[in-house]
């Protein structure tokens, strides 16, 4: 079984009226793996997690997860499989606190059914899983609203309502956007750490040098094609990568 | 000896969300009243009030429920403007229970309470999907077909309606019956929407493709909330039937959809208890008006915008904020 891929994506299009966001898209994924997902801005790259994680229904082409075709499940469905994603805009419930968001996660039939059909004591897990993305407990901060967290909190916090899941494939939207230098580098461990753990890992990020270091592969998408497809070092000496790249810096 | 004023919840505010250390009577007293006020509140008002402000209460108290109802689909995120369809549908399967069947009224109320809950959570199971006004468009408009259904087919005794069906067997049941359960589903229901069950609820309608994203089947938690709503409006509207003994088509009107939105505007929606205090309002408002005859539905226009602008969170919620604020003299060490 090892040499099945855990996810496969096969001639995958999604068109939203006259636009084409994600056009015949085709790639594998092995178990382990972490995949670096990029290009410019509108390429396709959100549209392509909510096609794997049910949020979209493609116009063709189909999604196999362990080998079992999931192409339009309902969100729920996937996520019962072992699929868990973040979103690019974080939205947390602003007037509970942090830990609390924790709560519907933790309430979901996924971890009910990994625990054997009990789901312990939740606001204790949301705790032990706030400190593992960096609340730190001694600070308190995972006792205070949603609403007075600064973004690098909020983002912490989105990761870790994912990683309650227990997902074996983790899709990581923009995690590093809107955050500082600092932050990208504390977060960065735990990924690493997820990674060791042996979750399979897809980031769409912008932030390509935090990105390059960690990441296994790279695939690049423009106008929601696949244009390059390998190691990082090979992929940015691709022609058309850098074209796509400086099209969207030059204009 | 210096004083100055503090906040009478400070104390119980610093302690965590739960569990209360309470130090004293007065502040066992802060956290009791709310809670004991209702309570106290309806048992001593079902003595002193004349017979037939005792009727007015009754029909407050099913107001309530219809506005309580109300209040848990909005915090789901479902507006309905038909809470006729709920308690048409529980006046109905109770009076068509006692009809045929003769069934005491002790039965028909349980049956009709949770048959109409399922029913109308059936009916309403195509729409789930739909969002915002869509959804409640066809809640609007369900009573309404439904009446014209019992009108065109004659079912049901048709325009008649069922007279004649069994009463509750004396005034103090008949009363005793609506307030008991009015306290059940105020403070029952409002455990249920602060425990993790309500969350999910108030997730959805707060933001539900993350609660989709976190594994939850955000259909199965609707339909749960409809039927709950379902249920307690199947109830009263059960419990109506026995006490005209009598249903027929004026049960799917729409006073029973747009007067539980009105109670839970006035009163502060959110909190299942701002929608039973804007009904104690509205309702008891509305009877003392009777006498203008005519203008009456302009003075209680007038009392609803006036109120909606004043206090647009709520009578309730303003209530609580003051309540909060209560400040008591305490001596400061110099
Ligand atoms: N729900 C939608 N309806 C219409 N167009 C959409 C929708 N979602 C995305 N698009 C369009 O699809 C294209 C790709 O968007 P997206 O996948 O969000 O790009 P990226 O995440 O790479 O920035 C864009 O042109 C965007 O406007
Ligand atoms: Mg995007």
């Amino acid at each position: 079984m090892s040499s099945s891929p855990i996810l496969k994506v096969s001639d995958l299009s999604k068109q939203f009226g006259g636009v084409r966001a994600v056009n015949h898209v085709d790639f594998k994924l092995t178990k382990g793996e972490l995949l670096g997902l990029i290009g410019p801005n509108g390429s396709g790259k959100t549209t392509i997690v909510n096609l794997i994680t049910g949020f979209v229904k493609p116009t063709a082409g189909e999604v196999y997860y362990k080998d079992r075709k999931i192409t339009g499940w309902a969100p729920y469905k996937v996520v019962r499989l072992g699929v868990a994603r973040t979103f690019q805009m974080v939205r947390p419930f602003y007037q509970l606190p942090a830990f609390k968001n924790m709560i519907i996660p933790l309430y979901s039939p996924r971890v009910k059914g990994l625990a054997g059909g009990k789901y312990g004591d939740r606001d204790a897990v949301a705790l032990d899983l706030l400190e593992e993305v960096g609340f730190e407990r001694d600070s308190f901060v995972a006792y205070k609203p949603a609403s007075v967290l600064p973004q690098g909190y909020l983002k912490r916090l989105e990761l870790a309502k994912a990683i309650a899941l227990q997902p074996d494939l983790l899709i990581l939207d923009e995690l590093f956007s809107g955050l500082s230098l600092a932050e990208v580098a504390s977060i960065v461990p735990i990924i690493e750490k997820l990674r060791m753990e042996g979750k399979t890992i897809i980031m769409i990020e912008h932030r390509l040098k935090e990105l390059f270091r960690i990441a296994d592969r790279i695939i690049v998408l423009n106008f929601g094609e696949k244009i390059a497809d390998g190691k990082a070092s090979e992929v940015m000496e691709s022609e058309e990568v850098k074209k796509a790249y400086l099209g969207t810096e030059a204009g | 000896m210096k004083r100055r004023r503090e906040r009478i919840d400070r104390g119980i505010k610093v302690r965590s969300e739960d569990i209360f250390a309470l130090c004293s009577w007065r502040e066992m007293l802060y956290l009791a009243f709310p809670r004991l006020l209702p309570i106290v509140g309806l048992i001593l008002l079902s003595f002193v009030l004349s017979i037939y402000w005792q009727k007015v209460l009754l029909s407050v108290s099913v107001f309530a429920l219809l506005a309580i109802s109300w209040d848990i689909l909005a915090q789901t995120g479902m507006i309905s403007l038909g809470q006729a369809l709920f308690f048409g549908m529980g006046a109905y399967l109770a009076g068509i229970m006692n009809h045929t069947w003769g069934l005491s009224p002790f039965i028909t109320i349980p049956v009709a309470t949770v048959s109409g809950g399922l029913f109308c959570t059936l009916l309403l199971l195509p729409v789930l999907r739909l969002r915002g006004i869509y959804f409640s468009m066809v809640t609007l408009i369900l009573p309404l077909m439904l009446v014209r259904i019992v009108e065109a087919t004659k079912i049901f005794g048709g325009t008649e309606g069922l007279s004649g069906l069994g009463a509750l067997p004396s005034r103090w049941v008949e009363l005793y019956t609506v307030i008991l359960a009015l306290l059940a589903a105020l403070f029952g229901l409002r455990r249920l929407m602060g425990s993790d069950f309500g969350l999910v609820l108030k997730g959805i309608n707060d933001n539900d493709r993350s609660v989709m994203s976190a594994g939850i089947n955000i259909y199965w938690f609707k339909a749960q909330a409809l039927f709950i709503a379902g249920s307690v409006g199947a109830f009263a509207g059960a419990y109506m039937t026995h006490v005209y003994m009598f249903v027929g088509m004026p049960v799917f009107a729409l006073d029973y959809s747009i007067l539980p939105i009105a109670a839970a505007v006035v009163g502060g929606t959110g909190t299942l208890a701002g929608p039973m205090l804007g009904a104690f309002i509205l309702v008891p408002l509305s009877e003392i008006l009777r006498g203008l005859g005519g203008l009456r539905i302009v003075f209680y226009g007038l009392f609803l915008v006036v109120f909606t602008v004043a206090l647009p969170e709520g009578i309730f919620h303003y209530i609580a904020r003051k309540y909060h604020q209560f400040e008591r003299w305490v001596e400061v060490d110099t």
